[in-house]
């Protein structure tokens, strides 16, 4: 597709690029996934590890040694935010990639289909919308004691397409009736074919945008639940499990919550920021200034 | 209006009936009970609790005693406490009203503020610091931000209770943390909104009977321009509810998201069940509030749909 001088995906990419915040942005997400996934194996050449458990030394401040400081065993908490990232960023691209399988369905069908079966599957999508869908996650999961990380994908990715459904099928409605898509139904392309083969790859810019978008509240989400202990179990620990550690020893030691949520932080203000630019780039019509 | 207000009445009732029985047999379905324990209990006190209980009733009967219980609002008593759960929603409900309501008033005023004056001069340095302020607010987790706070303004300034709160003082802290993710979003929305009416006939024409350019954006763009703002606080305060678990564990606030997380782990299943139902009915009502003030501030949806 980067052949064509005029294709949409490098217009966009132009328009992204000239905009200087979402570059910032997208250069410091990258280099947070440089950190989680590189970072633990730089860090091994200095000798850190995020297991290797010290009692004598115990929780100590950021120093040159340990650049975030331990933890009450030991730990050092740079290598341990690092890891941490790692299931966090995998919950929520994992997580957002279900709900963005499941919202795209939603909403492509309900805009092709159109009339009643359209009316009915928005109505639920509006109903869904005003519900605390977290409670009926927290409650499946420690109804049915799930722990395991697939659970944990599938039940946050289960309750964050509502506004993917709504973004596909306001592009789907506007695309349907265009010349491209008449002429696949009259050379008899299957209705399932033209949908998600000819139209949904052309809504695909707005798909993006929402998906973007819906990246750090799935995270918020990851936090929440290893917050009342239900999310990633140990050995296993996530940025939310590590605030949840570190929220219980605020009053002693604070970098043990600073420097996972410092990074946390940062890295849903690049996402939100990058979800901005992302919309401005692909979907022009919605620019707000 | 009417034919709207019946219809999301109907819409809201039958979301209840679905939400009463999908929880039921959800339960019915989970491992383990509220009264499973390590020790054993002798055989007669196992046959009293469940012929209390009517653990033992067929499966129709239990979910029609249940449906019935929850259509006359009657939940039954706590299987953990010496309460029913009326009383528990009587006493501690008004704990998280009161902190939501704290939180929502916060986001509300101090979003707008921000947003409109950030679009009452857009693209100057007093708009870019306004919106990384919003943006800040939206990405620092309530659980990086709350024990923060308790550092510095409870054990550090000793300006506030850190936990526990009794009066207004304590619920200053977990409502300014519950509000801030809301009051950056709203302050975002509300600078878009008011943007995109700033361009409009009506904003020209008041500009050009020489009204202040104060009286244009905070009176005439603004009306029009909160209407996102006030669409977004319906979804708002739902999640604002999921959001307050959170928040009231942290500051230790015994409200009705303390019991009702508490009650998920003790598999106390009437509250549990009564606290959802409660939780979903309260929300219907506010989202069909949220629908009638749109027609109120905007006539032009008066009618519409």
């Amino acid at each position: 597709m980067a052949e064509r001088p005029h294709s949409p995906w490098r217009d966009a990419w132009r328009r992204l690029r000239k905009n200087r915040i979402a570059v910032a942005m997208g250069v410091i997400f990258l280099s947070i996934l440089a950190f989680c996934w590189l970072g633990p194996i730089v860090a091994g050449w200095f000798g850190l590890d995020a297991t290797t458990i010290d009692i004598a030394l115990g929780a100590t401040p950021p120093s040159l040694d340990h650049p975030f400081g331990t933890d009450l065993l030991g730990r050092d908490m740079l290598v341990r935010v690092m890891i941490g990232g790692r299931i966090a960023i995998l919950v929520a691209f994992v997580a957002t990639s279900v709900a963005l399988v499941i919202g795209v369905t939603w909403g492509a069908i309900a805009a092709y289909a159109g009339g009643n079966v359209d009316y009915v599957m928005m109505r639920i999508v509006d109903a869904l919308y005003g519900f605390p869908t977290v409670v009926f996650v927290i409650v499946v999961m420690s109804v049915f004691e799930l722990r395991s990380l697939v659970a944990l994908f599938a039940l946050i990715g289960s309750i964050s397409w509502l506004n993917m459904a709504r973004q596909t099928r306001g592009q789907v409605m506007s695309l349907r009736h265009r010349e491209f898509v008449e002429a696949a139904r009259a050379t008899g392309v299957a209705p399932a074919r033209v949908l998600f083969r000819h139209i949904v790859p052309n809504a695909m810019g707005v798909i993006i945008v929402a998906a973007t978008a819906g990246l750090p509240s799935v995270m918020l989400t990851e936090a929440f639940l290893s917050f009342l202990g239900l999310g990633v179990q140990a050995p296993l620990a996530s940025w939310g499990t590590l605030l949840t550690e570190g929220s219980s020893q605020i009053s002693v030691y604070s970098w043990v919550l600073i420097g996972p949520g410092v990074v946390m932080g940062l890295t849903i203000m690049a996402l939100n920021f990058l979800g901005d630019g992302l919309r401005d780039a692909l979907d022009p019509q919605t620019r707000k200034d | 209006m009417l034919r709207l207000i019946l219809g999301r009445l109907i819409g809201g009732v039958f979301v209840l009936f679905v939400v009463a029985t999908v929880s039921f047999f959800l339960l019915h379905a989970a491992k383990g009970g509220p009264f499973d324990s390590d020790r054993a209990v002798p055989e007669a006190v196992q046959r009293n609790i469940e012929e209390r209980y009517h653990l033992n009733d067929p499966l129709w009967k239990q979910y029609v005693t249940h449906m019935e219980r929850v259509a006359t609002l009657d939940f039954g008593h706590s299987m953990k406490r010496q309460k029913s759960v009326k009383e528990m929603i009587a006493e501690h409900g008004p704990k998280s009203l009161r902190l939501g309501l704290m939180a929502m008033v916060f986001a509300a005023i101090f979003g707008t503020a921000l947003g409109v004056t950030a679009a009452a001069r857009r693209n100057t340095w007093v708009d870019y610091t306004l919106m990384v302020i919003a943006l800040l607010g939206i990405s620092i987790p309530s659980l990086v931000l709350g024990p923060m706070f308790i550092r510095w303004f409870s054990l550090g300034l000793g300006w506030f209770p850190p936990a526990r709160a009794e009066d207004f003082s304590g619920y200053v802290l977990p409502a300014l943390v519950l509000g801030m993710i809301y009051a950056g979003t709203v302050a975002r929305l509300a600078r878009a909104g008011v943007l995109d009416t700033l361009s409009q006939d009506y904003v020209r024409t008041a500009r050009a009977k020489g009204l202040t350019e104060r009286v244009v954006v905070w009176k005439h763009a603004l009306r029009l321009g909160i209407i996102p703002v006030i669409t977004y606080l319906g979804p708002a305060t739902a999640a604002l509810i999921s959001g307050s678990f959170v928040v009231e564990k942290i500051f230790q606030i015994p409200g009705l998201g303390f019991y009702f997380v508490g009650s998920v782990s003790d598999r106390d299943y009437p509250v549990l069940t009564g606290l959802l139902v409660f939780y979903v009915a309260f929300l219907v009502l506010l989202n069909l509030v949220v629908d009638i003030l749109y027609g109120v501030i905007d006539p032009r949806t008066r009618g519409a749909r």
